[in-house]
């Protein structure tokens, strides 16, 4: 029997119940008010009182007015047709909704019911299985998607009948499953999961040990993330988070990408349902939508629901995950998640940490950050979920709660910088702040010596020191006027201009600059510090001002230019010709 | 609002702070509105039977024997193209001594529009200001502030924007204006012959500052009618936010809630963004764009309110008084539309994005020269011509009293790099040299 419940009070989204039964922490229930249903989530259980946080708005809600409770936690529907798909932050699909208005209570279906997939078996009759093993597939696009035991099958289980190849729907008996205690499950395509519990059905989680593409210089170059790892980036408004992100969604080397759009404006979502089904997938040559899925909880969305829009991003990464796939999670941003845990903790009326925000703020972020990462499958393939998230820190000062949690829970840190972004100076990541710990893994290190050149890293650092020194000298003469200061002075300044002119600034809106291959990326480096190593004979700081302006020309030039075309080489060839003149 | 039949009336207040009451009054509904002695109040909490009501006019002699009668309904306004021309106060009555609007009865603060039914906002909105359309063009659909300091002339800024923007209709959401300037935006609006495009929702500082909360709403459930139903382009004029938000920490403070950064409510992300996403361009036609005003402290833009304002809006327009040119400007450092780069060059003339790029580039060494100037460092021939070019940039194209269209703004820049500076020096393209360079 259900438990059933009557609303005892009510505080914005924040609803008291007291309840006739049994209920568990993060069960649904629904409150039935002027003929909706509400959806909403325990949060707390105090005696018979259950505090439940309200997904919509709670307006016309009275005490009295009855609760059922489901036994269930929120929930998602796993299957074909979760790419391209765009949802809110409960998984309903936005695009099946009627009217231009959401309206309260109108619940729709994730996966289409009606659609056929092509199914192929991998498995035979009489095989031994548990969760998460492969079944079969289907062709999600041009996507292999795995059909699964599923991950709610504990113990080993022998595939007694199995579906032929043919079209089915999600909801089709595709297989049955003889438990050992002799009893039998069938198989759909289809299947549910808890948002908040992380998928672990695979053999092991290794050590990241090799990088992910995402084409931008600035990250790729300087601190490449991790295939597997964890990065985040915090910036002021108005530093180009969203427009990084996008960037790296264009382009990341990933066969599934999830965008969470967590608390952030609308019109941002809207430029990825114009541009996304436009633009193509620089990898497979398909159109970017087909291995998209958007999250949607826009900032004038229920503010519970934003929490659930991160996990249940999360989740759907981990599902595409155990098919052995490359996934990238990019969340925008955390810090929305973060305010709507502050205003539900308020509610309840909890002594708060810093800044207000709930005490164990820091250990739900970290929590979520660990559930990405790179895992051996039970059949030893490998499948991945790196995770991006930005960070909007009040003020733009990163000594607030969110960013220093994020900071101990991620790995690569992509700090965007006010003074970088006012200078156009985009992306406007720091070069100096910026860190990404991966390049301290041996695994990775050896990775990059045979991915791209041996002693790839020292390259780096190279290029790193030459950016720290030329912020000095710029100190330096800034001070004691150009006058003031020796010619190495000058030039040291410009050597880490240049870098960061053709290195660390890409144009996000070129269609050439804005991506940028691993094997482009080298020979950009290699380039630039061939340039460093150089000397000159400039006769003075004047001169040398232009000298390098010219170079910096010529490089942006080829960095506009298609790689290794007609074009690209002559820029090179006047780029000698320019050095002969200042050669020494 | 008052007279239905099946109303309950509560005599026993159990607490009274300055901005709430509570009473025992088992049934009622969250968000609804009751009357208190002749004052209307909001249901803001229940626990078991006790009710928090928010008393929009304060509680000020208050007794505990008060009436309490709950309406069953949350705030609504009448809509109807009858609104047009009016002067409402924060509850939707009329104060211009005409007639009460009649119409169909809306909830106000309604629900959000479905991020997936939006278009992508492409219409330029044109105000004559080159500080803005030049450098940070508006485009329908968008929602942005004036970030400026008490002393700027922001008021008298937006009444110029709205009166020239090539709207449908406008609609100004007045909170903590003073009677001077209320009485200005009124005197403005009749002088221009727009009344009968104009709507207005006045609470001024003689108001009790609760009221304010209902204005945001209350303007743009007006609004999405004429956007929504109408197919109208809409400007919604929103002055000062600042003082909204103030009155939303009196309220969270009075309900005992822990506040967060500068004494503001943990919530004050959500409910500014509530607001000003209703901002948005319709499938089929209409939209509502948002400007608004935010005043600073001493420029800061790190407190809570413009903090928490500049991540909700597509940027952000920065008033401050120039000293070289003696004229208030659209700072072209701070300021920012982001939503800039969906119009220029494509509903704009081609031109455009360079001429923006390289005058802010050039006023830029313009500081550069200055500050070396400042620091007693020698001049060279370019670091005088760039000051030279500032003055003028300032005086003919940032000063918000210019008023030029678009073309005009763009042959007046080209006029200036002419004068002041080589071809070279501009890094203008060289297809839109050849097209458009004026002088030698």
């Amino acid at each position: 029997m259900t438990t059933k419940g009557k609303v005892t009070g009510i505080v914005s989204n924040l609803v008291t119940v007291l309840c006739d039964g049994p209920v568990s922490q993060n069960e649904i229930c629904y409150i039935a008010t002027g003929g909706t249903r509400l959806m909403a989530e325990v949060i707390k259980v105090n005696g018979a009182n259950a505090s439940v946080q309200v997904f919509e708005s709670t307006r016309g809600v009275k005490n009295g007015d009855e609760v059922e409770f489901t036994q269930k936690m929120l929930e998602v529907s796993l299957g074909p047709g979760l790419l391209s798909s765009c949802y809110d932050g409960l998984q309903n699909d936005l695009t099946t909704m009627t009217g231009v208005f959401l309206k309260r209570g109108e619940y729709t279906a994730a996966l289409d019911a009606n659609k056929k997939w092509a199914f192929t078996p991998i498995a035979k009759e009489g095989d031994t299985v548990s969760a998460a093993d492969w079944l079969g597939e289907v062709k999600e696009g041009w996507l292999p998607h795995k059909i699964m035991v599923p991950f709610s099958f504990e113990g080993t289980y022998t595939v007694k009948t199995l579906a032929a190849e043919g079209e089915y729907t999600i909801n089709d008996t595709i297989a049955t499953l003889l438990a050992q205690d002799g009893t039998e499950h069938t198989v759909t395509m289809s299947q549910k999961w808890p948002v908040k519990v992380a998928i672990k059905c695979y053999k092991e989680k290794p050590r990241p040990e090799r990088i992910m593409e995402t084409g931008v210089r600035v990250i790729d170059t300087l601190n490449p993330i991790a295939e597997g790892g964890t990065g985040f980036i915090p910036g002021p408004f108005g530093c180009g988070k969203t427009v990084l992100q996008h960037a790296i969604a264009k382009q990341g080397d990933a066969d599934v990408i999830v965008m969470a759009a967590c608390g952030e404006r609308a019109n941002e979502v809207v430029e990825i349902f114009t541009e996304f089904p436009e633009l193509i997938d620089p990898h497979t040559g398909r159109h970017l939508m087909e291995r998209t899925t958007i999250i949607c909880n826009t900032s004038n969305m229920p503010v519970a629901a934003r929490e659930a829009s991160v996990y249940t991003a999360m989740t759907i990464c981990e599902y595409y995950r155990a098919m052995g796939l490359k996934v990238l999670l990019l969340a925008d941003s955390t810090s929305r998640w973060a305010q709507a845990l502050r205003e539900m903790s308020n509610r309840m009326e909890e002594l708060p940490g810093a800044d207000a925000f709930p005490v164990d703020l820091s250990s739900i972020i970290s929590n979520f950050y660990a559930r990405s990462g790179m895992v051996i499958l039970n059949n030893g393939a490998r499948g991945s979920v790196t995770f991006i998230g930005t960070v909007s820190p009040a003020g733009g000062n990163l000594k607030e709660p969110v960013t220093e949690s994020t900071k101990k829970a991620a790995r690569c840190f992509y700090a965007l910088e006010q003074n970088r972004a006012d200078k156009k100076r985009y992306p406007a990541v720091n070069p100096i702040d910026s860190y990404s710990k991966y390049l301290e893994y041996p695994e990775i290190v050896e990775y990059l010596d045979n991915a791209i050149e041996q002693g790839w890293v020292e390259k780096v650092n190279k290029a790193k020191n030459i950016i720290r020194k030329g912020k000095d000298a710029a100190d330096q003469i800034n001070i004691l006027g150009d006058d003031g200061v020796p010619m190495s002075y000058h030039e040291m300044f410009w050597k880490s201009e240049l870098l960061d002119f053709v290195i660390l600034q890409q144009d996000a809106f070129d269609a050439i600059d804005s991506l940028c291959p691993l094997g482009r990326q080298k020979y950009m480096l290699g380039k630039v510090l061939d340039l460093c190593d150089r000397k000159y004979s400039f006769d003075d700081y004047e001169q040398c001002g232009k000298g390098f302006k010219e170079m910096i020309n010529i490089l942006r030039q080829m960095n506009y230019s298609e790689f290794q075309s007609q074009q690209f080489k002559n820029y090179e060839t006047e780029l000698e010709k320019l050095l002969e003149q200042y050669g020494r | 609002m008052a007279g239905k039949l099946y109303q309950k009336t509560y005599t026993q207040l159990g607490a009274i702070t300055k901005a709430t009451v509570v009473l025992n009054a088992p049934g009622a509904s969250n968000d609804e509105l009751a009357v208190v002695q002749n004052r209307l109040a909001q249901v803001v909490k229940t626990k078991g039977d006790a009710v928090t009501l928010q008393v929009f006019a304060g509680t000020e002699h208050i007794p505990t024997d008060a009436e309490v009668t709950f309406l069953g309904e949350p705030p609504t306004i009448k809509v109807s193209d009858a609104l047009a021309g009016r002067f409402f106060d924060a509850y939707g009555h009329a104060i211009d001594g005409g007639p009460e609007v009649e119409g169909e009865v809306r909830q106000i603060g309604g629900p959000s529009v479905n991020p997936y039914k939006r278009k992508q906002p492409s219409e330029i909105i044109p105000t004559g200001i080159a500080g803005i359309d030049l450098n940070n063009t508006l485009v329908s659909g968008q929602k942005i502030p004036f970030f400026a300091d008490p002393d700027q002339p922001y008021n008298n800024v937006m009444a110029q924007v709205a009166l020239r923007a090539d709207v449908d209709k406008i609609i100004l959401g007045g909170m903590g204006l003073t009677n001077d300037d209320y009485l200005y935006f009124r005197h403005e609006f009749e002088n221009a012959g727009a009344l009968d495009k104009i709507i207005c929702f006045i609470n001024t500082t003689e108001q009790p500052p609760v009221e304010r909360l209902l204005i945001p709403d209350m303007a743009l459930t007006a609004a999405e009618y004429f956007a929504v139903e109408k197919n109208e382009k809409v400007l919604v004029l929103l002055t000062d936010m600042t003082l909204y938000a103030d009155a939303l920490s009196i309220v969270s403070n009075r309900m005992d809630q822990i506040p967060s950064k500068d004494s503001m409510p943990g919530s004050l992300y959500s409910d500014l963004a509530k607001i000003y996403e209703k901002a948005v361009q319709l499938p089929d036609g209409g939209s509502i764009t948002i400007i608004a005003v935010t005043t600073l402290n001493d420029g800061d833009i790190t407190h809570a309110i413009p903090d928490n304002t500049g991540y909700i809006t597509e940027g952000q327009l920065f008033l401050r008084a120039d000293a070289d040119s003696g004229k208030v400007i659209v700072d072209p450092f701070r300021s920012l539309s982001r939503l800039k780069q969906l119009v220029q060059g494509k509903k704009t003339r081609e031109d455009h994005s360079q001429v923006m790029n390289a005058s802010v580039r050039l006023y830029a060494d313009a500081q550069n020269a200055k500050t070396k100037m400042e620091n007693g460092f020698d001049l060279s021939d370019y670091d005088l011509r760039c000051l030279d070019y500032a003055k003028a940039y300032a005086t003919e194209l940032l000063a918000v009293d210019v008023n030029l269209g678009l073309d005009e703004m763009l042959d007046t820049a080209w006029t200036l790099f002419g004068k002041y500076f080589t071809k070279a020096e501009t890094g203008i393209k060289q297809n839109l040299i050849d097209k458009y360079w004026r002088g030698n």
